[in-house]
């Protein structure tokens, strides 16, 4: 029997054309479409930053991004968010072993990171409109809250979508569904982890330097 | 039949990286954001030069992300995620490249010295 289904095998993989591993073919084709998803949103984000290059000297005699930018919390943000990018990574290696506790673990300690990192965007955005520095205050201000809060909003529904998986694998265990909804996850949220660095290359550290 | 059943769960991950990738990416980024961030608040360095190595950092660590985390250069061929990419970086420079230097030269063309030597040329003046 063994031989048999061995052999079956090898043949079937040598048909990639014909291949009726289902599943295998379904997996190929959800993780190209996201894929493609995820370069669209990168033009997307592009865009964003266009704007935010053309407006950032317009500070209408506002503040400019020198003596706004808190950059020690800057920092902070930019490690939680890479090292929960890491964990998420970890989280996609224990799938190969199947192992359910890990995945869970991990997938909790990316929620906790992505989390904190989202509450410490919030409150340095409370913190400029407390002050009087809103996206109402200049055209520089305006990009700026545009380009840092889209990325928090697909940071927020990566935090839903973290819960909506958690309890699923939790109830159902590692379905084939399950693994490959955290294999397109880990895809979107290590885009997400890129899309930060050029937030805090471009938007904070040339910011700093009144570029 | 076994071997059938693990192949089938095994699919999705046959192509990811290992723990050692992972590990070599985080520090790679880790390293490259945390000196970024040092040379910047230091000012030990010329404002050119700290405005081209960070760029120069956040480049490579946009590589080394898509490497290590996106595995996009492990791709069995044909490439079309590679092809998908390349596309989009082309679009990204149109975008970027082309919104700046429209409205450099939109600034230029209507900065303040410009307006006032036209109106001289036309005979009127401020």
């Amino acid at each position: 029997m063994t031989v048999l289904t061995t052999t079956f095998n090898e043949q079937r993989s040598s048909l990639a054309v014909l291949r009726f591993d289902e599943s295998n073919h379904f997996y190929d084709i959800a993780n190209f479409g996201f894929f493609v998803y995820l370069m669209t949103d990168f033009v997307l984000f592009s865009g964003l930053f266009a704007v935010y290059a053309v407006l950032h000297n317009n500070t209408a005699g506002g503040p400019t991004g020198s003596t706004l930018f808190n950059l020690h919390n800057v920092l902070t943000e930019t490690l939680l968010l890479l090292t929960s990018s890491f964990t998420c990574g970890l989280s996609i290696l224990s799938l190969r072993h199947r192992n359910k506790h890990k995945v869970l673990i991990y997938l909790a300690i990316t929620f906790i990171l992505g989390a904190l990192f989202l509450i410490l965007e919030l409150s340095e955005f409370k913190h400029l409109i407390n002050t009087g520095n809103s996206w109402r205050r200049s055209g520089f201000l305006s990009s700026f809250f545009v380009l840092v809060s889209t990325h928090g909003l697909h940071i927020l529904i990566g935090l839903i979508w973290m819960i909506v998986m958690f309890i699923r694998i939790l109830k159902r265990g590692l379905s084939r569904a399950s693994v490959r909804r955290l294999t397109l996850f880990s895809l979107f949220w290590h885009f997400l982890d890129i899309i930060w660095i050029f937030i805090f290359s471009i938007v904070y550290l040339y910011g700093a330097l009144n570029l | 039949m076994n071997k059938m059943i693990s192949r089938v769960y095994n699919a999705p991950t046959k192509a990811e990286g290992t723990f050692n990738g992972y590990l070599i990416g985080f520090i790679l980024s880790l390293i490259l954001t945390i000196s970024a961030y040092f040379l910047t608040i230091k000012h030990s360095l010329s404002r050119n030069l700290l405005v081209v190595l960070i760029a120069v950092f956040a480049i490579s660590q946009f590589f080394i992300q898509l490497i290590f985390f996106l595995h996009l250069f492990k791709d069995s061929k044909p490439r079309y995620r590679l092809l998908v990419f390349v596309f989009m970086i082309c679009i990204v420079l149109i975008l970027v490249g082309g919104s700046l230097w429209i409205m450099t030269n939109l600034n230029y063309d209507t900065s303040l010295s410009h307006e006032i030597q036209y109106m001289n040329n036309q005979g009127g003046g401020l």
